[in-house]
């Protein structure tokens, strides 16, 4: 899956489309009908009919919060998903179509999606630029950056996955860990407290799980802000490592 | 006699080889978190481990001693950086010490302060603190030992008696070291490791063990090969990386593997070659003969029909790789 040299370049953007290409290997016979740009179409029209007008099932429409491109909006704490993983978007329609993931609204729209409108919807809003988010003029509280940057005791420095200013390591990393940068700050709040309420699936290796048990509130408010005003339209260069 | 070395000598008694505590290169001392079953009533009581907490890094003074903690911690974070003349690899203190050696059960810096001098079965003779530090430039950062009384090691012994303000010298410090797992009822196996590297390490490690640099620097850190610890480390013993790794990985959800998952984990890590051990005394037998002939080593056994200890890259680093380290800022000049 991985393959040594690959330059990846992040901008959020680029990371979407490296995280959207599937491997070689799995190309042909995995996903055919990816592969071609016919079907491709396609799957946009399907979602952009499910994101305007929702779905013949019932599932509401997705731009009434989180926009007609999927630049969410700040002020209601309804999260960009422009620009996110496509595996990630999948995974998370998944959960809350399971009621795995702890949100009724959702939950009630990925329940009347079935498999291919999940598939669509996330090669939508994977394929779309996210909203420029640009650093605020007030500087975040040094809490929420030292646990960022730093990290405490058993709680690694977020940026240690989720990449400088929480703008993704790109590919197989951002799928599995995404970017957060720009994310509202109530948003990033709610996910880190359903973490430590055991609200939301704990993540590969139970991380996020883990982590979340061990922030305090003081902490969950404080990173959150630090992550809410992370510009998203920085580039990150992530190279594998060379022996 | 002092109380320590008493100490020392009831461990001796148990067959315990006594050591200091900066595991990542060296054998832990029993902590805590592995009593000794074996211990009986008739042998005398091991000394109550204590909890202890570093102060927080808020807490370094401002003055000229703080400015040379500052700068042991930022050597500790970005080693190859700050110290690129010792450093022979991508790695920094903070990969083995997590938490920029703060964190227990992970070698932490304020238990490795407070346990020395001290005897190391690995060299045989009573160790300074600073000598303790050069083996790990030696071994681990597969460089070169700083000269004794060089900047670094001085911003490094700040930073490390910083850490431990209000430990006590003589005590034993709950979170020592690495966790001495029991050893593994089904032995140690490459196939059962290599799946559970697959599974839970190949992302950020990658699936050859390379590691990830990101905007160029080192960012998740190579398990083997040219950029890794040599074959002088203590993480290429079994015991002592399969105590990191059951309490620190996968890095923010420690203690998740079982034991077994984390010895089969360790030999699959260890199974790979890396540099050649510094000591090195002209044949892999003779150098396993030497240094290697404990219960827990690969160096010189053959796995999957590969002897190893051949060494990969250039004991003691290689200059070519310089320019792919991440040095942002001024090192610390002699």
């Amino acid at each position: 899956m991985r393959r040594r040299g690959v330059l990846t370049v992040v901008l959020l953007s680029g990371a979407v489309a490296h995280a959207d290409a599937p491997p070689p290997a799995a190309d042909a016979s995995v996903r055919p009908a990816a592969s071609s740009s016919a079907a491709l179409a396609a799957q946009m029209a399907l979602a952009r009919q499910i994101v305007l007008h929702g779905s013949p099932q019932g599932a509401h429409e997705c731009a009434i919060c989180h926009g007609e491109e999927g630049q969410g909006k700040i002020k209601a704490a309804f999260p960009h998903l422009a620009g996110l993983p496509k595996p990630y978007l999948e995974r998370q329609l998944r959960h809350f179509g399971a009621l795995a993931r702890d949100n009724p609204s959702m939950q009630a729209i990925a329940h009347k999606l079935d498999d291919a409108q999940i598939v669509a919807l996330a090669t939508y809003f994977s394929r779309q630029v996210p909203p420029p988010i640009m650093s605020p003029a007030t500087p975040p509280p040094a809490l929420g950056e030292a646990l960022a940057v730093r990290g405490r005791d058993a709680i690694p420095a977020c940026v240690t996955c989720h990449g400088p200013g929480g703008r993704g390591l790109g590919g197989a990393l951002s799928a599995a860990f995404p970017p957060i940068a720009g994310q509202p700050a109530v948003y990033l709040e709610r996910q880190l407290r359903a973490w430590k309420n055991g609200q939301r699936p704990a993540g590969l290796d139970g991380l996020m799980g883990a982590i979340g048990k061990r922030l305090s509130e003081a902490e969950i408010v404080a990173v959150s802000q630090y992550f809410a005003a992370q510009p998203t339209l920085v580039a990150t260069v992530t190279t594998e490592a060379r022996p | 006699m002092s109380a320590r070395s008493a100490f020392r000598s009831a461990h001796t008694l148990i067959a315990i080889a006594t050591c200091g505590v900066l595991s990542a290169c060296e054998q832990a001392p029993q902590g805590s978190a592995a009593p000794l079953a074996a211990a009986s009533a008739a042998q005398p009581a091991r000394p109550v481990a204590v909890a202890f907490a570093p102060p927080p890094l808020s807490a370094i003074p401002d003055d000229a001693f703080g400015v040379v903690v500052r700068q042991g911690e930022a050597l500790f974070r970005n080693t190859p950086a700050h110290a690129p003349q010792y450093t022979g690899n991508t790695l920094s203190c903070r990969n083995c010490h997590l938490d920029a050696g703060r964190l227990a059960d992970s070698a932490p810096m304020w238990a490795a302060w407070v346990s020395y001098p001290a005897y190391r079965s690995k060299n045989r003779h009573v160790n300074t603190f600073e000598e303790r530090l050069q083996d790990c430039f030696r071994f681990s950062m597969n460089g070169k030992a700083p000269p004794s009384g060089s900047p670094a090691l001085v911003a490094l012994e700040a930073y490390s008696y910083w850490m431990a303000s209000g430990a006590p010298t003589h005590g034993v410090l709950r979170g020592a070291g690495y966790p001495r797992l029991p050893r593994p009822a089904r032995g140690w196996d490459y196939a059962r490791g290599q799946a559970l590297y697959t599974e839970h390490c190949a992302l950020c490690h990658g699936a050859d063990g390379q590691g990830l640099l990101v905007d160029g620097k080192p960012w998740f850190p190579p398990l083997w090969g040219p950029q890794s610890y040599n074959w002088g480390a203590g993480m290429s013993r079994l015991d002592l990386a399969a105590g990191f790794i059951k309490a620190n990985m996968p890095l923010g959800n420690g203690n998740s593997l079982g034991d077994q998952q984390a010895w089969d984990v360790a030999y699959y890590i260890d199974s790979h070659e890396r540099p050649q051990d510094p000591r090195y005394l002209g044949s892999i037998e003779a150098t396993r003969q030497q240094f290697h002939d404990g219960p827990y080593e690969t160096y010189g056994r053959t796995v999957n029909g590969h002897l190893l200890g051949v060494g990969s890259g250039v004991s003691g680093g290689s200059t070519v790789t310089q320019a792919a380290r991440g040095r942002t800022t001024t090192p610390l000049r002699d």
